[in-house]
């Protein structure tokens, strides 16, 4: 069976699995998540040197049939997907094991948990529009139901909130995919970008934007997400933050670079571009202002989220074909692969500082570099990766956009980009001074070795995206759409 | 019927329509606007009908008036033992304006869209020449169960993704009860007589929906709803006792569909036919094998919807079908 099929039907076998045996889930989520990191290392070798695998699923061609197909791009989040699940998997076996988390919480995350990758994994890889609706339907639910794991009211009221804005979102998509389906017959990607341009399709392409910027939480469309990321168990709040906004983004690259590139006016790109300043630039200073850790790092998700549709006004512009796209489509993807990476990281972080002080106030975190060193030093590197300094796969990003900006004379979004690292400096500097005091009022309680070198890998793995770019750069090209190429 | 009788049916039922929908989202009561919603759902079931959809139909009015109506109803009954039921308060201002505005907006555009859609020049003869080949005669269950099977497969599972969310909406110490309110039947009442009455009819209706759906409207979806209310009418008659979380054939019975359908799936992958390839000669058995373990798990899954999260009976206050607290 190829790796791709593999990597499909593997996470929701083991949610089932999960469901009928609670007691294994643990050890089953941890394995599946060791095997899909090998199985998207292997998709990953094999699209490298053989290019862009493709399957039309249950033997039908579309317009009947679904395609699946493993670009570079798919296979990049599918292996970033992966290793954040396995960095889960580790932490919530000791962070939400019954006698923690309780009986209900320990029932429940395993399956759930699943089901989100098994959604993740079906959205990168999907060719189809209406696919893709139900692949984000099931992430929406699995992301809700994490988001109400703790049972606090507070989060409950966040996950209400958060399902009526997906739920809009999704709503205000599948319209767009109806107009869609009605003016062309075809759910098709690649169908779709030879098709003749009819009158409704901008009308699509914006229903299907509006509802994925939604759900990508995309300013001003933002504020379900601080309540809804902070309120869950840190494992939770890890996928959330770091994995699930990503899927909607990767549809709307779809959708703009691939289907349609050819209703990208100047007008939308612009609009794009503007709302994620809006989102650097708000989302960090809310960030500052925060008085929970928890609450920092899911305020400082809307920022980085925000860079990521930079992309859209820095690959456009006029027809001409532009040198500079490229770079500008890549750095898009690097900053959405390191922040996934560097965000789970930090979550990670965030949930053993609880259990060793007790809180996430930024108070409670004092001094506790000392006793937990290689959290710190996790967090701090996640922190590099956030702030765009170099050798993170946070430069890498900041510095391909930085470039397309000044190659292409856009130099705003150059401005947007260096004062948005600025101030996630700023936002960081906070509870990093408090962990690195000298003096640590409380005696927390201590914290296996083995439990801190999950964050700190995922943090490595996030500067090492910086360190060895080459590799990730390379895979990133295979199949990349010509629009990301001569620019929209 | 004749043009004329047929274009009146069809006004009637546009403006029917029109004011259930305005009567479900005006006004302050609740319980006032989910008898209107389920109504709004019974009508937009008819002008399916009428538009020739009938599987469209007949899901819309299985589950988006039966189901959701039901789920709407016991929020309510949950809200009011909870003391928590109150008018909701008429929205002024921006807060009805903006909405109100935005919603026309999409709908215009939605009208202009309709006049400017060209016909498209597939899917339909591919669809015709791949029918023969898919082993069903009903083009709606061809394409649910094997044309865009992964699309199924997927929705199989956001059932189940909706239910464990539903679960995990319940006490940390109810954790170990049985799922849903305890019931209390009067004996030889109303409840008790339906309760063994109804369910036999039920079960008739469910699996005749599931068999027919190979070659006419109906389906898992359809049918499994219909048995999931046979057996919601079952436990509230007292016929049975609700299982708990802990219950391994509830669990065994939740994942038997998805499990069945992805096993085929990779079986058939393994056979070297590809993920979810239905060779021609076996294609009728597998959609008839995969619908059926389906309709079970989608029959429990929405009554597990109903039922709601495992709640101890001190709890929150029991229920009586008679609206009396015991």
């Amino acid at each position: 069976m190829s790796a791709l099929v593999f990597l499909l039907a593997l996470p929701l076998v083991a949610a089932l699995a999960a469901l009928v045996a609670p007691r294994g889930a643990p050890a089953l989520t941890l394995i599946s998540a060791a095997a899909g990191v090998g199985a998207a290392l292997r998709l990953a070798q094999t699209v490298a040197q053989g290019g862009v695998q493709e399957i039309a699923l249950a033997g039908w061609a579309p317009p009947l049939g679904i395609t699946v197909a493993a670009d570079g791009l798919a296979v990049a989040f599918l292996l970033m997907t992966a290793l954040v699940m396995l960095a889960v998997a580790l932490a919530a076996r000791a962070e939400l094991a019954p006698e923690r988390a309780g009986a209900r919480v320990a029932f429940g995350f395993w399956p759930i948990a699943l089901l989100l990758w098994g959604s993740l994994n079906a959205v990168f890889l999907s060719r189809d529009l209406f696919n893709l609706y139900v692949g984000i339907e099931l992430l929406t639910l699995a992301a809700v139901a994490l988001v109400a794991l703790s049972g606090k009211a507070g989060a409950l009221v966040a996950a209400m909130r958060y399902m009526i804005f997906a739920l809009a979102g999704s709503l205000l998509y599948l319209l767009g995919v109806v107009l869609v389906y009605g003016a062309h017959g075809t759910l098709d990607v690649g169908l779709l970008a030879d098709r003749t341009v009819a009158d409704p399709d901008a009308l699509a392409l914006a229903l299907m934007t509006a509802g994925l910027a939604a759900k990508t939480a995309l300013f001003p469309f933002h504020v379900w997400l601080p309540p809804a990321h902070a309120g869950a168990p840190a494992p939770a709040s890890a996928m959330l933050s770091g994995l699930v906004p990503k899927a909607s983004f990767v549809i709307l690259i779809r959708l703009w670079f691939e289907a349609m590139p050819d209703q990208a006016g100047s007008g939308a790109l612009l609009l794009l571009g503007l709302m994620g300043a809006a989102a650097v630039i708000w989302g960090s200073l809310r960030a500052l202002s925060q008085p929970r850790l928890k609450l920092i790092v899911a305020y400082s998700t809307v920022a980085q989220l925000g860079y990521m549709f930079l992309i859209f006004p820095l690959a456009g512009g006029d027809g001409a074909a532009q040198p500079w796209a490229a770079g500008a489509w890549t750095g898009g993807m690097f900053q959405a692969l390191s922040h996934g990476l560097a965000k789970a990281a930090m979550f990670l972080c965030a949930g053993l500082w609880i259990i060793a002080a007790g809180g996430d106030r930024l108070a409670d975190l004092r001094g506790l570099a000392r006793p937990m060193p290689m959290t710190a030093m996790a967090f701090g590197l996640a922190a590099v990766t956030l702030m765009g300094l170099p050798p993170s796969g946070g430069f890498t990003a900041k510095y391909l956009m930085m470039t397309a900006a000044f190659a292409s004379g856009q130099w705003g979004w150059a401005l947007v980009l260096a004062g948005g690292g600025l101030l996630a400096a700023a936002y960081l500097y906070r509870p990093m001074a408090e962990v690195f005091a000298r003096d640590c009022p409380i005696t927390p309680q201590p914290i296996p070795r083995a439990w801190q070198l999950v964050p700190l890998a995922l943090a490595v793995a996030a500067i090492m995206l910086g360190l060895i770019s080459a590799p990730p750069f390379d895979l990133l090209q295979v199949g990349r759409p010509e629009a990301a190429e001569e620019g929209l | 019927m004749t043009g004329a009788a047929a274009l009146m049916l069809d006004l009637l039922l546009v403006v029917l329509v029109a004011f259930a929908g305005w009567a479900a989202l005006a006004g302050r009561g609740v319980f006032r606007a989910v008898v209107f919603f389920i109504a709004y759902g019974l009508l937009v079931a008819l002008g399916w009908v009428r538009l020739g959809a009938v599987n469209v139909a007949l899901a819309e009015a299985a589950i988006g008036a039966g189901l959701t109506g039901v789920l709407l109803l016991a929020t309510v009954g949950r809200l009011e033992r909870a003391g928590a039921a109150r008018d909701v308060p008429l929205m002024r201002g921006a807060a009805a304006w903006v909405p109100a505005l935005a919603g026309l907006a999409v709908t215009g555009a939605l009208v202009w869209a309709w006049f400017a859609l060209p016909l498209p020049e597939s899917p339909g003869p591919q669809l015709a020449e791949a029918l023969p080949r898919s082993g069903v005669e009903n083009p709606v269950t061809a394409v649910l169960l094997n044309f865009r099977s992964w699309d199924t497969l997927l929705e199989a599972i956001v059932l189940l993704a909706a239910l464990l969310g539903v679960w995990m909406l319940g006490r940390d110490g109810d954790w170990t009860a049985p799922l849903g309110l305890r019931q209390h039947v009067r004996e030889g009442g109303v409840m008790a007589g339906f309760g063994r009455v109804l369910p036999p009819l039920g079960l008739l209706v469910g699996v005749w929906l599931l068999w027919a759906g190979a070659d006419a409207p109906g389906g898992a979806f359809q049918g499994g709803t219909v048995l999931a209310a046979v057996i919601v009418v079952a436990l509230m008659a007292g016929v049975a006792a609700p299982p708990g979380v802990d219950a391994l054939p509830l669990r065994v019975a939740l994942v038997l569909g998805p499990g069945v359908f992805l096993g085929a799936g990779l079986v058939l992958a393994a056979l070297g036919a590809g993920f979810l390839t239905l060779p021609e000669a076996q294609a009728k058995a597998v959609i008839v094998a995969v619908e059926t373990a389906l309709t079970l798990s989608i029959a429990v899954t929405l009554a597990g919807l109903v039922l709601g999260p495992p709640t101890a009976p001190n709890g929150a206050a029991a229920r009586t079908p008679d609206g009396a607290r015991p």
